[in-house]
């Protein structure tokens, strides 16, 4: 074992310290010290995608990422989706759409969903079935998870436009009494 | 057409099975709290990797590993003289003359027969110290001439890969040969031939293997945890092999990231494993990373079909004669042995056809290469390949509309008694061939095809028929005269004074949604509410016996044992209850979680109250009784079991440019019964189709004259993506099985046996004006470019 | 798949960088984006025992377009010119953009970066072409100073480079705009690393009617050990003709008559042809078209 590093680093909004070797790769770091094994490794080579994690909101391999690298970096994993038992728009998707099997790729494509849906919450089909395909399922077939992406991203187009127009009914009445 | 997502809906108690019940795994697998086998930590634990054969065939002249316990990490490192312990022998109740047994040692001892063979194991701190421990080791091999093709295996004077099996061949047994066919096959208007190979694929679960092994002082119990889809064949073969008593051995499955067949075999490593553990008395974990998973693990399929088939003018079928060699690598893989796939072939190759006369030579050969295991579908998408190609050819002879020679072809009366002597029980073999082919004429993808051909486009359409035997029995294995003959299943159904019940099965979910499906099962059975009840599987210490999953079993045997259980618990319910209501046990009935009097349906007690008394007052429990709610029951199958069927049709456009298949539209008409949850059962074949693709078009490892494989990572070995896979359009049909009381049949394989031969088909099609003709798989986008291009 | 034991090392700036790789010699070497170092040393295929982080150096993430000239930061990620809007690339650049969508996927294009790509020099990455094509420039800065490299004396063949072990990319600079430009590849599975890669830039006639094409440039990956320019393809060009398919088949025939692809397990050396052929043809018709 060679020289080891330490590093701070934060996960779900929580601050770690560390000393580990600098070629811990952020996957082994999150599974291996910090007991966040909901990322799962499939390849260790950046195809399968079942170490998706976001790394400043935006998705990441974790197996071609060094701990050392993640410093200062805002990193959320599957672990930070879920309220307490409630589960997230995106999970409940997951579980309604049977997008998951043996569900060890799930917490990648959640994270990689996470992610883009963030940047582009009004992505087409196609465009989901391109940021699927960033990912492996040897078990579903991958149109149950297409399925989910985009009846969670339409959920959450509709709450958005109801809100706007709650928000632009609430801009309209409070003029209203400013006029008046 | 049929809605592709299925609503997921409530049911009330007593009413589950059919309904599309939400998947109980779900939540934890969502949120990250899923166990897998990588997941697990225990204080002091160690972490292995191997020292693996560089060559593909030769003898270790040295291992020099005094190297490797100078790495700093490093704790241990283990040659096979160091460990011994016994190697894995897989026998089958056959003469020499048929069956030749081979050993594969859990190390290699001297002879190396595969590049990635395993040769020392390292004990480290780490991942990472473990894998520095494995460079450093130094190995010395005197090469040899490695044997590469089941062709070059079967050379007179070849290089032998076992010596006890002279020519290479592991199994030679012609199961069939019909009276008379030769005079058949002479005197027939119409003969055709076809001649196939089908690439060597991975199952490619995306958990990779792995194991922790750790031995537990208080227990005096090596307690072995690993993704297998096989719990207590992995504890036999490892308490032999370790020479414990199989007490002495606990295996545990936690959550399994996929199997597919590769996991259903006894490994070596997780071995090699548990015998370091012993040896250090500190938990060992092995996870095998992906370079050994496509190199060094269990692969499949790689086969020669060369086939023919006789047919009247009226375009049937007279007689099917079929020569297949499948190439098995390295090792026979326990308990099903190298010959799971010639054999497999053997027995079922006329599928849905009503073929006369059937002859049949299934050889396993040997060869230098990673050893194959059963992967899901085993032999039946290359037979049903086969088949559907020799119908195609015929049709082309005869002049007739391949759909139509079909229908003429197809078994139509039930129970029938096939030429292979298996007894098929009811299904739609005709009705879902013409739904399927109704939905492609109606969607237009006659017409689309008709105007793509009159613009110079390249679309074709192609079919497959075929069924799935599902609920293998100890009948069927011992009729293969496998000599591990597996087939019953086994449950326990406890209830505990809260009234909650807890069931255990010898099956083995690592995707299929048992904690589910067999809920649903017990719950109807009970009419109890379904999160009353747990389903307990993966542990040989709290699992009576069971064969685990594979071979699309686990709903017909498992869950057939399931409902037994339920059933016996219900009765013991409802003695106990009559005797506590003054009543008979006909005269009560099971109520929403009571159980209550028939003429007086007011007057009833509560699964807890019974249990309370059953239990903690157990000096009330009805003198007759036993106290305690716990019952056993076990299920098998002596008959042939029960058949799933489907047609699968697909549409596919060749782009001449690059050669590239692109599949348009992919329609699913399956029968699978009684479909316990729907939404399983489409899930399980749109990811059966996935991977039937996969082999059709993108999968495959080749091994260059050395013996070494071309994949060694994702990049090389195409696992198709979201962008490959098309969307698929499911329609069921519904044949109920007498088989089981649910009338539910086996659903895992379907999928991926029908999608190679459907797509193969389509190509073919699509290349019909250019007169070349593709029978092997994958088939690569510069094939078909290479096929526009000569046309044209 | 752990990587071996290395020395971890983070730059500040430019300066700090050059002297940590001068000082260190060659065992070091710069992780960027890391989407293909790491990798490789996960199989063990690369060993540095020391790795010297350009991540977090300032100013190296630009992406700067002023009309003619467009100027990308070495750490400017992929993913950075995949959602670029056309004011900051400024007109004529679309096809930078476009060509993100070929490389890898998207948690790749996060944080792989251009200066990495064109560092790493795979035979059919993205970058590596464009900067063919376009006639970019590399800026290289070492302990000898700042120098500009023009693409076409930047490759040298498998993953080899003119860049020296103690120098590091700071800046690609692509010397004018390409309106009429397209690049399109094949492989068998998204997002994988082509099998064959066409990138054109067509020089049209906007004036005359029918739109004539010129001149322009061809570029072609994976059909030898660097992405190629195809002189005699785009002598075709030069003869100058309408813009059709007429003149795009015997351009792209040229190039497939022109070049001496290698064959292996991706694609033999006639199928690689018959990609250019194909890929060539539908890219000019892109091209035009824009
Ligand atoms: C699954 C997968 C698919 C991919 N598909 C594609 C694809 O289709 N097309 C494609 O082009 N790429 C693809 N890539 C590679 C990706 O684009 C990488 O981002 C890129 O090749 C390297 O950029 P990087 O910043 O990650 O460099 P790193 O991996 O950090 O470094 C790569 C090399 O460049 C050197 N280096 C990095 N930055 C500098 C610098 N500024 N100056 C000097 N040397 C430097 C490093 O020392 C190293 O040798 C893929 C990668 C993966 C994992
Ligand atoms: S484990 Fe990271 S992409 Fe497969
Ligand atoms: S659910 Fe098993 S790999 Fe995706």
């Amino acid at each position: 074992m060679t020289d080891r590093q330490l590093i701070t680093l934060r996960v779900n909004g929580e601050p770690y310290e560390l000393v580990i070797e600098p070629r811990r790769t952020l996957a082994d770091t999150l599974r291996q010290d910090l007991g966040l094994t909901g990322t799962h490794l499939g390849c260790e080579h950046g195809i399968c995608g079942a170490c998706t994690v976001l790394v400043d909101g935006a998705p990441a391999r974790a197996c071609l990422m060094f701990a050392v690298q993640a410093e200062d970096r805002d990193i959320r994993t599957v672990e930070s989706l879920a309220d307490g038992d409630e589960l997230s728009d995106l999970q409940r998707a997951f579980s309604a759409h049977h997008a998951l099997q043996c569900g060890f790729c799930t917490p990648g494509f959640l994270m990689l969903a996470e992610g883009f849906l963030a940047e582009r919450p009004e992505a087409t089909r196609e465009e989901i079935r391109e940021l699927v395909s960033s990912n492996l399922c040897r078990c579903t077939g991958y149109q149950p998870i297409v399925d989910a992406v985009e009846d969670c991203a339409r959920r959450r187009q509709a709450s958005r436009r109801e809100h706007d127009r709650a928000a632009c009914g609430e801009a309209e009445r409070s003029g209203h009494a400013a006029g008046a | 057409m049929s809605a592709h997502t299925t609503e997921s809906r409530h049911a009330p108690a007593g009413r589950y099975v059919g309904a599309s019940v939400p998947r109980r795994e779900d939540p934890r697998l969502l949120t990250g709290r899923g166990r897998f086998v990588d997941d697990i930590r225990i204080p002091g634990l160690l972490h292995a990797q191997f020292v693996r054969s560089r060559v593909a065939s030769g003898v270790v002249t040295s291992i020099d590993l005094s190297a490797v316990l100078d790495v700093p990490g490093v704790v241990a490192a283990y040659t096979a003289a160091d460990l011994d312990v016994i190697g894995i022998t897989a026998v089958l109740d056959r003469p020499r003359t048929q069956f030749v047994p081979t050993e594969m040692p859990i190390l290699a001892r001297d002879r190396v027969r595969f590049a990635g063979e395993p040769l020392a194991i390292v004990i480290a701190e780490d991942p990472y110290a473990a894998e520095d421990g494995v460079e450093a080791a130094a190995v010395t091999y005197q090469v040899h001439t490695p044997v590469t093709s089941a062709e070059q295996a079967l050379e007179p004077g070849a290089p032998l890969v076992h010596d006890e099996a002279a020519d290479n061949v592991l199994l030679d047994v012609s199961m069939f040969a019909t009276e008379g066919i030769d005079e058949v096959f002479a005197e027939a208007p119409c003969v055709v031939r076809v001649r196939t190979r089908t690439g060597r694929q991975n199952a490619v679960p995306l958990e990779t293997r792995g194991a922790v092994a750790d031995w537990d002082d208080r227990d005096a119990q090596l307690v072995v945890r690993t993704c297998t889809q096989v719990p207590h064949q992995v504890r036999t073969v490892m308490a032999r092999s370790l020479r414990l008593d199989e007490r002495a051995v606990r295996v545990i499955t936690p959550d399994m990231g996929g199997g597919f067949g590769q996991k259903c075999v006894v490994g070596r490593e997780e071995i090699a494993v548990a015998a370091a553990a012993l040896r250090l008395r500190r938990p060992v974990k092995w996870i095998e990373d992906r370079k050994d998973a496509l190199t060094a693990s269990f692969l499949a399929r790689e086969q020669r079909y060369d086939a023919r088939a006789a047919f009247d003018r009226d375009g049937r079928i007279l007689a099917l004669d079929a020569d297949i060699v499948c190439d098995m690598g390295a090792y026979s893989c326990y308990p099903f042995t190298a010959a799971v796939e010639p054999l497999m072939a053997s027995a079922e190759m006329p599928g849905v056809y009503r073929v006369p006369a059937y002859r049949v030579r299934g050889r396993a050969v040997t060869t230098n290469k990673a050893p194959s295991a059963p992967y899901r579908g085993v032999s039946r998408p290359q037979y049903v390949m086969v088949m559907e190609r020799l119908f195609e050819r015929a049709a082309r002879e005869l002049k007739v509309d391949a759909v139509e020679l079909r229908r003429r072809n197809l078994i139509t009366e039930f129970p029938y008694s096939g030429v292979n002597n298996i007894t098929y029980d009811a299904g739609s073999y005709l009705d879902s061939l013409n739904l399927c082919e109704q939905v492609l004429k109606d969607e237009g993808w006659y017409d689309l095809k008709a105007a793509a051909a009159a613009g110079g486009r390249h679309v074709g359409i192609g079919y497959s028929c075929f069924n799935e035997r599902t609920g293998y029995g100890s009948g069927a294995f011992a009729q293969r005269k496998m000599s591990v003959v597996p087939g019953f299943d086994m449950t326990e159904a406890r209830m505990d004074t809260t009234g909650s019940v807890t069931i255990t099965t010898g099956t083995l979910s690592h995707g299929q949604s048992h904690e589910t499906t067999l809920a649903q099962i017990a719950a109807d059975e009970l009419k109890l509410d379904i999160s009353k009840i747990k389903i307990v599987q993966g542990d040989t210490d709290r699992v009576i016996y069971g064969w685990g999953t594979f071979a699309s079993r686990s709903v017909v045997v498992g869950g057939s044992a399931v409902r037994l259980a339920a059933v016996k618990l219900a009765e013991k319910l409802r003695m106990l209850a009559a005797g506590l209501l003054d009543t008979t046990p006909d005269d009560v009935e099971l109520d929403d979680g009571r159980v209550r009097r028939r003429d007086d349906p007011g007057r009833g007690l509560g699964y807890a109250e019974l249990a309370d008394i059953a239990y903690l007052k157990a000096h009330l429990v009805p003198k007759d009784l036993e106290p305690g709610l716990s019952v056993t029951a076990t299920f098998d199958v002596f008959t042939d079991g029960t058949f799933g069927n489907a047609t699968h049709g697909a549409v596919v456009e060749l782009h001449k440019g690059t050669g590239r298949v692109e599949i348009l539209r992919y329609v699913c008409v399956e029968d699978c019964g009684v479909a316990i949850n729907p939404m399983v059962v489409e899930g399980q074949c749109r990811g059966g189709i996935a991977q039937g693709i996969a082999g059709a078009l993108f999968e495959q490892v080749t091994y260059d004259e050395q013996g070494e494989p071309s994949a060694t990572g994702f990049l090389d070995y195409k696992v198709p993506t979201a962008s490959e896979i098309p969307d698929v359009a499911i329609h069921h049909l519904e044949t109920p099985s007498a088989l089981t009381e649910s009338g539910a049949k086996g659903v895992g394989e379907g999928g991926t046996i029908g999608a190679p031969a459907a797509v193969l088909n389509a190509v073919n099609d699509a290349l019909a004006p250019t007169g070349v003709e593709l029978n092997d798989t994958p088939i690569t986008p510069e094939t078909v470019q290479r096929a526009l291009e000569q046309a044209s | 798949m752990k990587p071996a034991a290395f020395t971890y090392h983070r730059a500040r700036d430019v300066a700090g960088a050059i002297r940590l790789l001068a000082e260190l010699g060659d065992e070091a070497k710069i992780i960027a984006g890391g989407q293909s170092l790491v990798a490789m040393m996960n199989y063990r295929l690369a060993r540095p025992a020391h790795l010297v982080d350009i991540g977090r150096i300032g100013g190296l993430d630009h992406l700067r377009g002023d009309g003619s000239t467009l100027r990308i930061g070495a750490l400017t990620t992929h993913h950075a010119v995949e959602v670029a809007t056309d004011a900051w690339l400024g007109r004529g650049f679309t096809l930078l953009r476009d060509a993100m969508a070929w490389v890898g996927h998207l948690p790749i294009r996060t944080r792989g970066t251009v200066g990495g790509s064109l560092a790493h020099a795979d035979a059919t990455a993205e970058w590596c072409l464009l900067a063919v094509l376009l006639d970019a420039e590399i800026v290289a800065s070492g302990p000898r100073g700042t120098r500009t490299i023009a693409a076409g004396d930047f490759f040298h063949g498998f993953y080899t480079t003119a860049l020296a072990a103690d120098e590091m990319i700071t800046e690609v600079v692509f010397p004018r705009p390409a309106p009429h430009s397209a690049l399109l590849e094949f492989a068998e599975r998204r997002g994988d690393f082509a099998i064959v890669s066409a990138a054109v830039d067509l020089d049209v006639d906007e004036h005359r009617a029918g739109r004539a094409v010129r001149g322009g440039r061809v570029a072609l990956g994976g059909v030898a050990p660097v992405p190629v320019r195809v002189p005699e393809a785009e002598a075709v060009l030069a003869e100058g003709g309408q813009a059709g398919p007429d003149l795009f088949r015997r351009c792209a025939a040229a190039a497939a008559a022109a070049i001496d692809p290698p064959g292996d397990g991706n694609g033999s050396a006639d199928y690689r042809r018959a990609l250019t052929q194909t890929l060539i043809e539908d890219a000019c018709a892109k091209a035009v078209s824009r």
